[in-house]
């Protein structure tokens, strides 16, 4: 049950010190009810009291961290159910899938084919950032911890899937150092993986036959202490998965129940029946939908352009446009004397102006101002992209030394700025383009023709 | 202890749709609860899936579907085999010709390649215009007029020109109006407003609410959509309570990630893989977020979109 700011300020010290950033102990009270600050600002706050409140103000998904280092990832940790709401925090990740049961020729194919996908998108990389290292008890268990030994090679969060405590102490033992996942507690082994976990210090994965056995074998683990915990959604089938998705997402955030509170593990690897064109439709549904970590068969650049893109636009902060770095962006094999186009650095204003632009085929440098990541019109209200702004950016970037054309198309929509653009920017000729992008094939066409 | 959940079934429903006629006739919308949340109650209509094919006919086409069409001369001849590939529900014809800063062909020569087409298939029939709203206003009026008696879906009356398209589509041939806006609740709201103080019947219209390709400013979409059914079930708005159709291809053919050919793009590979799963991607989220209907191109995406829908009804 979330506590209201009144039953934590009747809590509290009530000195109005300001130590915490707020400027009474009321208001600091409502923040912490709605969880944007931690208890813990407060330096006067009685541990006892503490105690009692910590329980009723955590949040109602926990965050799992896996991973060390630069290669160090936090899971879960979800406010709300719709990005509109707030922000997910938490991107989706992505592992594929190797496993003991395979000869040395497929693991070591799949094992190159993972570093592949590795380039930037938006500020930001994007690659395969985990691999699933399967256990068939079949192949044995050196063969195994050979494979989880090759796998830690790749230097990628590893995900042990293996519900044998013996082997799984083994394994986990051979790269605990990394911080990885061990994926395999069930009900009738959980007690003896719940030790290999916590005695290592790695999250566990936990799995059940059905929603019903999942959730208390969960339950069943949180009284044994251990609350570093994700949950796999099973390979019954893709209805189910996605229930268990789902249902445990609502059920953790919408009716706090924190024993549903722990990220999920999507087996698409064992839910598509080798169909890899099912399996980039499910990776697109589970990262709309609560997957937190997708385990998949294959990652090339066909299912990763999309995902990674949507992953992108999914995990953003709705407040907070998506922004390009500014510069001059050669399109179309443009040189210095190719002509030169520019815009504002709004993520969707760019990609839909260098879609069409490339399209056109036309050789242009692309001058991407620093608009404060707004829209054409919106950043010119604003006054961030005006014939100053503009004229200050050129100078700023260097342009006329970069560039030796002297002409500038500019947006249609600011098609104002032309009379002033021109007085400051002495020797350019200002060319007016159409208002909207989808015109600009036929127009750039027309212009160097 | 089992787990318990408490149920996410709203008492607020998607209008239901009906398109097409005869035995092939489709029903969209209907439900009561969020896309694919069959485990708070039954989802009596499962979202559907439809083929695009263009007046432009085989040269429009990408290299990797044109050879899903080998053999046919006229786009009537695609129209008849596009409806054989497994999972197609209804099939979208869409004038890009008619675009005045394209091809520019006649509202004439358009509407005999509509006749030539809902004459050559019995399944539901969607039209979309050229995107330009003035010649929208002509081109879909007019097909309204040829397909009289087919109850086919009209994409799309805009701010612009659903005074047009509404008139004629929706009140003089009743036919179905999809009402399109861009990526705002707000737009979609008023416009589906708009029409109905017109007199279209509200249960004769389905919104476009925008779209884009994954990566390509889809968080408004996704945000929209879910929006949109919040505002349709759990507020019970029935101004927003259409359902949604949401045409994936137009948008997902043009992006490079599709295009991009593999002289350029050797690190990316298969072109045809690329396309494929760019539209997949975005079919199954566009699906994910609330759309009852997606239209795609590629036989292979319709096939995959199709098993999806199946896997979680």
């Amino acid at each position: 049950m979330a506590l209201k700011g009144l039953d934590i300020f009747k809590l509290s010290p009530k000195k109005n010190c300001k130590e915490c950033g707020s400027p009474t102990c009321m208001a600091f009270s409502m923040k912490v009810a709605q969880g944007a600050v931690s208890i813990d600002a407060c330096p006067y706050f009685s541990e006892d009291a503490k105690a009692a409140l910590n329980e009723s103000t955590a949040p109602p998904m926990k965050t799992i961290k896996v991973g060390t280092g630069d290669h160090e990832y936090a899971l879960g940790g979800e406010t709300v159910l719709f990005r509109h709401e707030k922000t997910f925090v938490s991107r989706t990740r992505y592992a594929v899938t190797v496993c003991s049961c395979m000869d040395d020729a497929e693991i070591d194919a799949k094992l190159a084919e993972i570093p592949k996908v590795d380039y930037e998108r938006i500020g930001e990389r994007m690659f395969v950032e985990m691999v699933y290292v399967n256990y068939a008890p079949a192949a044995g268990k050196d063969r195994y911890l050979d494979l989880v030994k090759k796998a830690a090679g790749l230097d990628r969060v590893l995900i042990l899937g293996c519900d044998d405590p013996e082997v799984a102490a083994e394994a986990v033992a051979l790269v605990k150092d990394t911080k990885p996942v061990l994926n395999g507690a069930n009900a009738s082994n959980y007690e003896a993986m719940n030790k290999v976990a916590t005695e290592a210090g790695v999250a566990l994965g936990v799995q059940g036959a059905d929603i019903n056995e999942l959730y208390d074998t969960l339950a069943a683990l949180e009284k044994l202490g251990n609350k570093n915990l994700l949950f796999d959604v099973g390979a019954n089938s893709v209805k189910e998965a996605f229930q268990i998705a789902v249902q445990f997402r609502k059920a953790a955030i919408k009716d706090s129940n924190r024993t549903c509170g722990y990220p999920s593990i999507v087996r698409l690897d064992r839910l598509c029946g080798g169909d890899k064109h099912l399996q980039a439709a499910l990776l697109s549904l589970f990262t709309m939908k609560y997957g937190s970590i997708i385990v998949l068969d294959q990652m090339t650049y066909a299912e990763a352009n999309p995902v990674y893109g949507l992953r992108q636009n999914v995990f953003t902060d709705p407040q907070k446009p998506m922004k390009v770095e500014p510069g001059i962006y050669p399109l179309n094999g443009a040189d210095e004397n190719s002509i030169c186009v520019t815009t504002v650095d709004f993520a969707l204003t760019y990609f839909l102006v260098s879609g069409e632009l490339e399209r056109s085929g036309v050789p242009l440098n692309l001058i991407i101002n620093d608009a404060g990541g707004l829209s054409v019109l919106t950043s010119w209200a604003a006054g961030k992209f005006s014939a100053g702004t503009i004229a200050k950016f050129f100078e700023e970037q260097k342009i006329e030394e970069k560039v030796k054309s002297r002409k500038l198309v500019i947006p249609g929509k600011v098609a104002v700025l032309k009379g002033e653009l021109e007085a400051k920017l002495p020797g350019w000729e200002i060319i007016i383009a159409p208002n909207e992008a989808v015109q600009l094939v036929k127009f750039m066409k027309e212009l160097t023709a | 202890m089992p787990f318990t959940a408490k149920s996410g079934k709203f008492n607020a429903k998607i209008n239901t749709v009906e398109v097409g006629t005869g035995d092939k006739a489709m029903k969209l919308g209907g439900e009561n609860v969020l896309p694919f949340y069959t485990f708070d109650d039954a989802i009596e209509n499962a979202p559907k899936v439809g083929i695009e094919i263009t007046d432009g006919g085989l040269e429009n086409e990408p290299e990797c579907v044109r050879k899903f069409y080998e053999g046919c001369v006229t786009v009537a001849d695609m129209a008849k085999k596009a409806v054989t590939f497994e999972g197609v529900d209804f099939l979208s014809i869409r004038l890009e010709g008619g675009d005045p800063n394209g091809k520019n062909k006649s509202t004439e020569e358009l509407i005999q390649v509509v006749k030539e087409v809902a004459d050559a298939v019995d399944v539901p029939l969607v039209v979309c215009g050229c995107k330009n709203v003035e010649k929208d206003a002509q081109l879909l009026d007019k097909a309204a007029a040829a397909l009289d008696g087919r109850n086919a879906m009209f994409l799309a009356a805009k701010e612009e020109n659903y005074k047009t398209v509404g008139a004629s589509a929706g009140l003089a041939y009743k036919q179905i109006v999809g009402a399109e806006s861009a990526v705002d609740i707000n737009l979609a709201k008023q416009l589906n407003v708009l029409l109905t103080q017109l007199g279209v019947d509200s249960k004769m219209i389905v919104m476009n609410a925008g779209t884009a390709a994954v990566g390509y400013g889809f968080d408004y979409v996704v945000s929209t959509l879910d929006r949109v059914k919040a505002a349709a079930l759990s507020q019970g708005d029935a101004t927003l309570q259409m359902p949604i159709v949401t045409p994936v291809a137009s948008e997902t053919w043009v992006v490079k990630e599709s295009t991009a050919s593999e002289a350029d793009m050797p690190e990316w590979g298969d072109v045809e893989e690329r396309g494929i799963d760019m539209e997949v991607e975005t079919a199954a989220a566009v699906l994910a977020a609330g759309s009852d209907a997606v239209i795609l191109k590629h036989p292979e995406s319709v096939r995959t979109v199709k098993a999806m829908i199946n896997a979680l009804i």
